[in-house]
């Protein structure tokens, strides 16, 4: 299989202080990658570093066999081919749900807008939001704001669909309903990375895991190899830890 | 009862002057008001591009937000009619012409507004949380449009209350532009006093006139508000007709 996006030798410093340090790793078409790993480890700095939003410091992030931090890509062609979905959702306040799923494809993509709210429509249905089109943001509850962050980013029909830590900010009544829809999302075949503190989910539905701690890739493999017979002495205590709870 | 009759008297006599200054006075401060938005409008938004670390860009960004910054503090700094008098003769003595009396009055209004509103437009991007930016990043948007689409619908609701604020200031403030002979509602005031002499009855009208502008003008933005904020609740029982047709969505 294609790699769809290849990091190589990642790394990303605040000053003094390394996040990342040397990541190495790549995501295959059609691919779920979940990364997981205890809070500072570096994971949502990690993501944030795949689509630009944070500057990496060094090392390489290859899309289609080109390194994008040169110079002279267009960043903003770039990430229109990455869909965010963020922790706090982020929606836009100004736009109604059908607004927020169509004012990207009509301003970067440069879509018609009925083409626009065809597209939008379908993933709204996707996601189960189809009859909020006209609700703003603040009508709505929080794993429908997380639904309709999700479909705002399948809209752009993106390679790749990046969730960052997605039912964090939940209550958890609401995080069922999140998951769902991801889950759909990760059976129909679109390549994902997801960056997660649900272990159970990262288990079901993910093909590789990644375990993150202290700015490094501790331990990759399959959810079977990670969860089951974690090699590094680090993964255990982790997932002790976690799944204790 | 001899002084209602008095300002009675003087209302028949000198209402077409009265109505006359407070349509220059509104005109002055509406205008003024809305070009100075705009000047703040533009301001916050080159004030807010994200700076490159390094290249020309930076150079030319640096040295324009230094105009911005003397502009803000210049205008900030010092009275509306001691700005008047520089720009009118400043204008007459280096250029030597006669500026339009009316034209002077909505450039002085209008960069003196704008210089307050640059600053109130700042805040108001900065009060937006900075996750939108990113989502809007996220999706592949520049500054522009992130600004046109996003940040400044959301700006504009905001700073709202402040600019009917400076409206209300405009209409109240155009009166030291008397100094330079801008026929306002207090030029025209004291006008009418210059020849009846009647201070007390011709002010205490001016005071209304002024009191009746401002109070409309703040209860109209009010209502504007109200308007944009739309409703608090989310009925979907009066959406569902509209998802059948995705041609009819969107649409206001």
């Amino acid at each position: 299989m294609e790699k769809v996006i290849e990091i190589q030798h990642l790394s990303k410093s605040f000053g003094t202080h390394e996040v990342l340090k040397d990541i190495n790793f790549s995501v295959k078409k059609g691919e779920v990658v979940s990364i997981i790993g205890s809070s500072g480890s570096g994971k949502s700095t990690l993501l944030r570093c795949v689509n630009l939003l944070e500057q990496p410091s060094g090392g390489e992030i290859i899309y289609k066999g080109e390194n994008i931090l040169d110079d002279k890509h267009d960043i903003n062609k770039f990430r229109t081919k990455l869909g965010m979905v963020f922790q706090h959702f982020n929606l836009f306040n100004n736009l109604n749900v059908l607004g927020n799923c169509t004012v990207g494809q009509i301003q970067v993509l440069k879509r018609s807008k009925e083409e626009a709210e065809k597209i939008a429509l379908k993933y709204l249905t996707q996601v189960g939001m189809e009859k909020f089109v006209n609700a703003k943001p603040k009508h709505l509850s929080g794993g429908q704001k997380q639904r309709v962050a999700i479909a705002r980013a399948l809209s752009m029909e993106p390679d790749v669909m990046l969730f960052d830590e997605p039912t964090s900010a939940l209550d958890p009544e609401m995080v069922g309903e999140v998951l769902k829809v991801m889950k759909e999302l990760a059976e129909s075949g679109l390549t994902m990375i997801i960056v997660t503190h649900e272990m159970e989910f990262a288990r079901e539905v993910s093909d590789r895991v990644i375990f993150m701690d202290k700015g490094l890739i501790a331990e990759e493999g399959t959810p079977d190899e990670i969860f089951q017979n974690p090699k590094e002495e680090r993964t255990k205590e982790f997932l002790k830890r976690t799944l204790k709870l | 009862m001899s002084f209602l009759t008095t300002v009675w008297e003087i209302l028949i006599v000198y209402w077409p002057m009265f109505l006359r200054g407070a349509g220059t006075t509104l005109l002055i401060a509406l205008v003024g008001t809305i070009i100075g938005a705009i000047i703040g409008l533009l301001i916050g938004v080159v004030r807010t591009i994200p700076t490159p670390e390094k290249g020309i860009k930076k150079i030319f960004l640096k040295f324009v937000n230094v105009i911005f910054s003397i502009y803000i503090e210049v205008f900030r700094g010092t009275p509306m009619m001691v700005q008047a008098m520089v720009i009118f003769y400043g204008t007459a003595s280096i250029f030597h012409i006669r500026p339009n009396i009316m034209m002077a009055a909505f450039f002085i209004v209008s960069i003196n507004t704008g210089a307050y509103m640059a600053e109130i437009v700042r805040g108001g991007i900065i009060s937006i949380d900075k996750g939108q930016f990113e989502a809007a990043r996220a999706i592949g948007m520049n500054h522009i449009q992130t600004m046109k689409n996003i940040v400044l619908p959301q700006v504009i609701r905001n700073i709202l209350p402040a600019t009917g604020n400076e409206f209300v200031i405009n209409i109240k403030d155009t009166s030291v532009l008397n100094v330079i002979a801008v026929t306002e509602l207090y030029f025209a005031s004291s006008s009418i006093v210059g020849t009846n002499l009647l201070f007390f009855e011709t002010f205490f009208i001016t005071c209304i006139i002024y009191l009746i502008l401002t109070f409309t003008t703040t209860r109209i933005l009010r209502f504007f508000e109200r308007k944009l904020d739309g409703p608090d609740t989310f009925i979907m029982a009066g959406n569902q007709m509209q998802v059948k047709l995705p041609t009819d969505l969107g649409g206001k």
